[in-house]
């Protein structure tokens, strides 16, 4: 016989203060979150700058400058949204949804985090125009053996430990032009030159976002816990808790195949959207629908309806099909 | 042509009677301290709206410089710590409860629609605080959006757009569906106990 889905027998009614309870539980919340707020205060690590982190981190900076203009940064060769590069290309079998949309957010780093942020510093210091004529006439080939001298002498400088780089001639106009923007960079110009847009407001942080992801974000991150591998978004800086209700989400990120798949987030967000669907329509799943029947933690839940009400309490109910 | 209005009137009343709207009568059962963590997940988001209204007022920058305004985003924070601790207890109640049972999975599905929502409140929050946790949030979260399509329309690199979201869409999502799940809460009455099996069956 399956057992019925509510308890047919009347329950007595007794008197009940729904606005009381509702008002009981906002003093209860009240006291809890203002004597939290007075004693624990809340988070607030200052941002990253690119003027910080070109100054703590200036042969860092020109790594990364170096990676957008000669293409071999993360963002260069992205994909969509900012370009039509696949290096961050995310697959679910054959069908990539992040293609679908297209290039929404065009992004050339070349252009965007190099050559025009130069143009004003361009038009006080000649030898920055020059060098960025110079390098907008030469050929591809030309520019990338210039780009790979420097960047030669930029990984020897790293690994010696130094904390300036004397570009080679080698270099040509490289040198030159990110000496200039690394200068750019450290009076505080280049955080203001990618955040201008054609209009006068702006609110869009896109490209000084993606200018610091790399290298320069992660950083700090690692030393504030909050790289993917010590459960990334779910931690909040100091500490505090952070967004812990993100920690099914954040715990496929743990899970070795997933965090090594190229396609690791899109993975996670099917896994994701399948337990969610579970969730929301529980009511209608068969099997689902029974599981707390046979948890059985509502037997705690009601234990004083059950105690009072013998003929309900009898033996542990037993699990419905 | 009838009143339309007095239609209207009369559907309502008789979907929703006033007594069973604001009730001073519960069925025994509710007696389970198990019933508060709904009252409770409403109080934390009473405290989330009014202590982001106050913020709101001043803008996003004034908690940056301002010992109230920090204050205020401290209340801000932990109340959104408490409304996720006790939706979370709520909902893993309701779970153990089977309170879909009788005609109440609506109620359910709007509870956990509500919930799913509410994390997309709170991210865009962490998106807008204007710190370093906002830009590696941001950072890190672009490659999940892109990677299903979601980042070419819903950019976590743009503060204004994220702002948006936080301060207004989001919380009024969430306000329309937590309506409508108290409505059904008190339309359907809470969920009765789970009877033992052969009783009534």
């Amino acid at each position: 016989m399956r057992q019925p889905d509510v308890d047919p027998r009347p329950a007595r009614a007794v008197p009940y203060d729904l606005l009381r309870e509702v008002l009981v539980a906002f003093c209860v919340v009240l006291v809890l979150v203002v004597t939290m707020s007075a004693v624990f205060g809340s988070p607030d690590d200052p941002p990253m700058t690119i003027e910080s982190f070109s100054r703590q981190s200036p042969l860092v900076f020109l790594q990364t400058a170096l990676g957008d203009l000669d293409g071999s940064g993360e963002i260069a060769s992205y994909g969509p949204p900012y370009n039509s590069g696949d290096g961050s290309v995310q697959h679910l079998g054959p069908v990539s949804l992040q293609e679908i949309p297209g290039v929404t957010i065009p992004i050339n780093t070349a252009q965007d985090f190099v050559l025009s942020p130069l143009q004003p510093l361009a038009t006080v210091q000649p030898a920055v125009a020059s060098a960025v004529r110079t390098f907008r006439g030469a050929t591809a080939a030309q520019r990338q053996a210039w780009e790979k001298a420097y960047g030669d002498a930029l990984d020897a400088a790293v690994k010696s430990g130094a904390s300036s780089l004397q570009a080679p001639a080698a270099a040509g106009p490289v040198g030159p032009m990110l000496a200039g923007l690394l200068h750019e960079a450290q009076i505080g110009g280049l955080d203001g030159l990618l955040l201008t847009s054609s209009r006068f407001y702006a609110t869009d942080y896109t490209k000084p976002l993606l200018f610091l992801q790399g290298a320069a974000m992660h950083n700090r991150a690692s030393t504030l816990n909050l790289l993917g591998t010590q459960w990334g978004m779910m931690n909040e800086t100091g500490s505090y808790p952070g967004q812990a209700w993100l920690w099914l989400y954040t715990f496929w990120y743990q899970v070795p195949a997933i965090a090594n798949s190229p396609s690791g987030d899109a993975l996670v967000w099917v896994i994701m959207a399948v337990l969610t669907l579970l969730l929301v329509l529980v009511p209608w799943i068969p099997g689902l629908r029974r599981l707390p029947f046979k948890i059985g933690l509502y037997r705690w839940i009601w234990r004083d309806w059950y105690r009072e009400h013998p003929a309900a309490a009898g033996p542990p109910p037993r699990a419905g099909p | 042509m009838s009143n339309l209005t007095a239609r209207l009137r009369a559907s309502l009343v008789a979907a929703l009677p006033p007594e069973q709207l604001l009730p001073d009568s519960q069925p025994e059962y509710v007696r389970s301290y198990v019933y508060v963590f709904g009252a409770t997940t409403l109080a934390s988001f009473g405290f989330l709206i009014i202590s982001g209204i106050v913020l709101a007022l001043f803008g996003p920058g004034w908690w940056h410089v301002s010992r109230i305004g920090h204050f205020f985003n401290s209340i801000h924070f932990w109340s959104v710590q408490a409304f996720f601790f006790f939706m979370v207890l709520h909902l893993w109640a309701q779970f153990f409860m089977a309170a879909w049972r009788g005609g109440r999975g609506i109620t359910w599905l709007t509870g956990a629609v509500t919930f799913v929502v509410s994390l997309g409140a709170a991210f865009t929050g962490y998106l807008s605080q204007q710190n370093f946790d906002s830009q590696w949030i941001a950072v890190q979260g672009k490659d999940a959006m892109n990677a299903i399509g979601i980042g070419a329309y819903f950019n976590l690199l743009n503060f204004g757009q994220m702002y948006t979201y936080h301060v207004f869409l989001l919380p009024v999502a969430v306000a329309a569906l937590t309506t409508v799940h108290l409505l059904q809460v008190r339309r359907r009455g809470v969920v009765p106990p789970i009877p033992p099996r052969g009783l009534g069956g």
